[in-house]
């Protein structure tokens, strides 16, 4: 049975008699003022707090507590920032850690990952799909919900409280994820290359590694940064797990920066500012593939 | 003449569709075999399956000999030229070429030797430094072929190489591959849903249809003496006419009467009369084996002329000279070559012999 | 049913290509007339223009006695049938054919006896209440036609309809559609790329290149005379021999001794290239023929109804119809004479016929 019937808009087009509609193209209308100044609105209520937390991170002391608030006329200081490296530092191990946890834990699921994906994208495996689901499940339920099982498992396993034992977890909660994206994108190249590469004389590996690798290093990339967004932003098993300040990351330092009796919100704001750089950078650089990311599994090739 | 591979016994199910059922071929050595059949008739997966790339769920290959069943694509010494070339987007027309000498660890002044000779056998030396994605689909396919031909394997494998060229250049290179094959003397599979390229190209065809093999012949065999009616049907453009008849002392439809040239069948069996366009002719000489009809169309092509005929509720073609000059609606009478008439069996299609 | 006037048609894009560039085309009431030509050819350009999917840039086309210019492609009262049918696919094939007939307001009677009559010439009536996706491409494409015909327009413009059909089905819809076309009387504009198509189908074919007129002739005037080297190349398959040749004493006389019938109004000496049809040579074994060339078979396509040879000559490449019966084998030597009256020749730099 064909299938080709091609969407309407053609039949549309009032030649048959359909419609009286002329086939002109539309200009793209362009905004009323109206829908400008709503969108500036929304727009500075977005960013407002993320403006005020910079400002708040080169300001002095002084004139963060300043009253009236001063939004433009401050003297800026990187005394904060300094703050931040120092040696004595309450938050510098802390930026260590999860530099240390967060690249572990990506190679782990990377190297893990790739594989298994290449491994369901190329062979027929019983229960395929059910299989994946099941992998992808993982990712339905918040982080918190299992916070506690492990926490009980860590405690007998002497894990708690070491950068070994938050690795391992990041690396699970990474590894679905890896699997599913890497999965996509080697769908996305053909089998043939492979195949040629065996009648060449490879063997299955050989052209695994020789032919489709060099083509996978984008997808990596893009997928190995979502894996590093992950795990540089977790904070809920890293505040459970760890209550050692030398082992904490650094979510959980900031966090421990306020509560006491007085709060060095310039230290905080700067150090924020600090913790979100990586991340900004790293998202800018995989901004194509996010989309992807998004839609993975919901349109079929 | 020994075999260069043996299919016995294929059979193949992906899911519940039945790609191969229980498929036999024997593929002489030095020969260029064609597989012809229609879109998933089997003929690509019977392809992979003699690669290794598939695994049969039942039967064996034998290559020159020996059990293959077992072997991995890269123990069974094939070279494949795959539909979509497949060629290794981030290496250079060379190194494509280079890679199967690559993978058996030739020196590299060998390699360099073997990959000139292929260049220039196939003029693609300006190739050579190019990257897949700077050339065009003729240019890609030749490479690939370069790939194939830079070893000395046991069996060529080719699927559908030519589909996705223009028509141009698809006849340019059916020329070339069946020059390449005689000069090469080499065993040659080539996988074709393309009636008139298999013709062309082929010493024998293996039509294909629903997984199991039609029949197995020489072009001329195929095409002269089709053995059921989907082969005759397949093969031969214009398709052959059939027409519903009874087999008594004389073949007699609706419309039309014909006497029986010695086919074998006994009583009023139902039947299908089947004869080729240039087996019928405008000119009629024996008034006793003949056709009434109306015109229904009528296609001057330049070196002949179609002449669509209804006669009764069917309809069929007949080859005339270029010249030919008739009107639809007009009556026509058209004689039959008695001598190159086939029947078929109604029910199990397949042809019926004379006596 | 009206003819159809192209007058001076010009139409350059936005990005500066010129797809059409001064066509001037005269298409009979009733007539079946075939625009052909490569890609990129402006065929398509020219067709969309008539139906009003592009605007002109300059010229105008008519229809019937009105010129089309500014009119919207619903106001022409033309129907168009795609490569790709384009149906409604959540309607039955009578709602689909009633479509443009209901849009248009007409009576309910009318609506019925059109869409039964169309079903009737192309034989859709068992199909009317089913779905375009239980049908196959033939019959889809024959509801596309179907719902073209039921508006009775003045012409139906196609843009390639059976390109999309496998090739046994594609021979089929051919012979129907001349028929239909015949039967009706209807003025129908067909583009294709394909030259057999064109030549089976069209009253009168337009020969297309880079946006010019090649060549305007019904079939075998173009078959038999292409005007220029561009047209002998495209018509034809096997394609037309060009053999290039010297005018000798009375013939033309190609490498390796190849004498060809001359046509009249060419002078001795002159250097042309004569177009022969591959049925128009013949081969033998004989030794002894002053008029035959020699030349080694290169390939032997057997094709059950006729064999194809490619011989290496003197003069070149040449093909060769003979008939099924022909044994010369590969690499055989043999001779190749020419058969029957003058070829169309060519002045090797216009590219344009001579003679005669």
């Amino acid at each position: 049975m064909a299938t080709h019937i091609q969407p309407s808009g053609i039949a549309a087009e009032g030649i048959a008699g359909e419609t009286a509609r002329p086939p002109v193209r539309r200009r793209r209308r362009i905004g009323s003022a109206f829908e400008i100044a709503l969108l500036a609105l929304l727009a500075v209520v977005m960013l407002f707090p993320v403006l005020w937390m910079l400002e708040t991170a080169i300001k002095d002391t002084r004139d963060i507590y300043a009253v009236p608030a001063k939004v433009f006329n401050f003297g800026p200081t990187l005394e904060h920032l300094k703050d931040v490296f120092s040696p004595d530092s309450p938050v510098f191990s802390g930026f260590q850690n999860s530099v240390i946890v967060a690249t572990a834990s990506t190679i782990i699921a990377t190297v893990l990952g790739v594989p298994a994906a290449w491994a369901y994208s190329r062979f027929p495996i019983p229960a395929k799909k059910d299989q994946l689901f099941f992998i992808l499940s993982t990712r339905f339920m918040p982080p918190v919900v299992v916070v506690i099982p492990v926490f009980l498992m860590f405690r007998d396993l002497a894990l708690l409280d070491t950068l070994q034992g938050l690795i391992l977890v990041y690396a699970a909660f990474n590894l679905p994820f890896t699997i599913w994206m890497m999965k996509g994108f080697i769908d996305e190249l053909p089998a043939e290359y492979e195949e040629a590469a065996m009648l060449d004389g490879y063997s299955r590996f050989e052209a695994f590694w020789r032919v489709t690798m060099p083509l996978l290093i984008p997808g990596i990339a893009a997928t190995a940064v979502f894996a590093l967004i992950f795990s540089w932003n977790e904070f809920v098993f890293s505040i459970f797990l760890i209550t050692d300040p030398e082992s904490r990351t650094a979510p959980a330092a900031i966090a421990g920066l306020i509560g006491g009796t007085t709060i060095n919100w310039g230290l905080v704001a700067a150090s924020a500012m600090v913790f979100a750089l990586p991340v900004l950078l790293f998202a800018f650089l995989v901004r194509k593939h996010l989309v992807a990311g998004v839609t993975l599994g919901a349109v079929r090739r | 003449m020994t075999s260069a591979v043996v299919a016995s016994g294929i059979s193949k199910a992906f899911g519940d569709v039945t790609a191969l059922d229980d498929l036999d071929l024997d593929i002489p050595e030095g020969a260029f075999f064609v597989l012809l059949g229609p879109s998933g008739a089997g003929k690509t997966t019977t392809l992979r399956v003699i690669a290794g790339l598939e695994k049969p769920d039942s039967g064996t290959v034998h290559l020159t000999g020996i059990d293959a069943t077992g072997a991995s694509p890269a123990e069974r010494d094939l070279a494949m030229v795959f539909q979509s070339y497949a060629l290794y987007p981030k290496q250079t027309a060379a190194a494509n070429i280079a890679s199967p000498l690559r993978a058996r660890k030739l020196p590299k002044a060998e390699i360099d030797a073997q990959v000139q000779r292929v260049a220039e056998l196939l003029h693609i030396e300006k190739l050579m430094e190019r990257k897949p994605s700077q050339m065009s689909g003729g240019e890609m396919q030749r490479v690939a072929l370069g790939r194939a031909l830079v070893r000395n394997p046991r069996a060529f494998l080719m699927d559908e190489p030519l589909t996705n060229l223009d028509l141009k250049l698809r006849v340019e290179m059916r020329t070339e591959l069946t020059r390449i094959h005689r000069s090469l003397g080499r065993t040659f599979l080539y996988v074709t849903n393309d009636q008139v390229e298999a013709m062309s190209m082929a010493d024998y065809v293996a039509v294909l249809r629903a997984g199991r093999v039609q029949q197995v012949g020489s072009p001329t065999e195929i095409y002269d003496r089709p053995a059921n009616r989907w082969v005759a049907t397949f093969v031969g453009s214009p398709r052959m006419n059939l027409l519903p008849c009874t087999v008594n002392g004389r073949l007699d439809g609706t419309g039309w009467s014909l006497p029986n040239p010695g086919f074998g069948l006994e009583g009023d069996r139902p039947a299908l009369l089947g004869v080729r366009s240039e087996d019928l002719s405008l000119d009629v000489r024996d008034e006793s084996a003949a056709l009434d009809g109306t015109v229904y169309a009528v296609e001057p092509l330049g070196d002949r002329t179609l002449v669509d005929v209804e006669i009764g509720d069917r309809r069929i073609v007949i080859k005339a000279p270029p010249t030919a000059s008739l009107e639809i609606g007009q009556h026509v009478r058209a004689s039959v070559d008695l001598d190159r008439i086939h029947l078929f069996d109604a029910d199990t299609e397949s042809a019926i012999a004379r006596r | 049913m009206a003819e159809v006037l192209v007058k001076r048609l010009r139409k350059e894009f936005p990005d500066g290509t010129v797809a059409v560039e001064e066509l001037n085309l005269e298409i009979a009431d009733g007539e079946l007339f075939v625009l052909l030509g490569p890609s990129g050819c402006g065929k398509t350009t020219t067709l969309r223009c008539i139906a009003g999917l592009e605007e002109e840039t300059s010229g105008h086309i008519v229809i019937g006695d009105e010129v089309m210019s500014g009119l919207r492609p619903s106001q022409r009262d033309i129907a168009m049938v795609f490569q790709f049918y384009a149906l409604y696919p959540h309607m039955t094939v009578r709602d689909n054919m009633a479509f443009p007939l209901r849009a248009a307001k007409r009576p309910a009677s009318e609506v019925a006896e059109r869409v039964d009559e169309a079903a009737r010439m192309l034989r859709l009536e068992q199909f009317l209440d089913r779905r375009p996706s239980r049908l196959s491409g033939g019959e889809q494409q024959r509801v596309a036609l179907g719902r073209a015909m039921v508006r009775h327009p003045k012409a139906f413009l196609m843009d390639e309809p059976l390109t999309n059909l496998d090739a046994e089905l594609r021979a089929d819809m051919r012979a129907e559609l001349k028929h239909v076309q015949q039967r009706l009387s209807s003025t129908m504009i067909y583009v294709t790329h394909d030259q057999t198509e064109a030549m089976a189908l069209g009253r009168r074919i337009a020969i297309m290149n880079n946006g010019r007129l090649e060549q305007l002739g019904a079939p075998m005037e173009v078959y038999a005379r292409p005007a220029t080297l561009f047209a002998a190349r495209f018509i034809g398959s096997p394609p037309m021999n060009l053999i290039e040749a010297e005018v000798t004493n009375g013939h033309l006389t190609a490498a390796g001794g190849l004498k060809i019938a001359a046509p009249d109004g060419i002078k001795r000496g002159d250097r042309v290239i004569a177009g022969v049809r591959p049925e128009r040579f013949t081969v033998s074994d004989s030794t002894s023929d002053p008029d035959a060339a020699r030349g080694r078979v290169v390939s032997r396509e057997a094709l059950g109804d006729e064999t194809i040879y490619v011989l290496e000559t003197e003069a070149g490449l040449l093909n060769v119809r003979m008939p099924p019966t022909a044994r010369f084998g590969e690499d055989q030597v043999v001779s190749v004479r020419h058969e029957g009256a003058a070829p169309p020749v060519y002045d090797p730099q216009s590219e344009r016929l001579v003679g005669r």
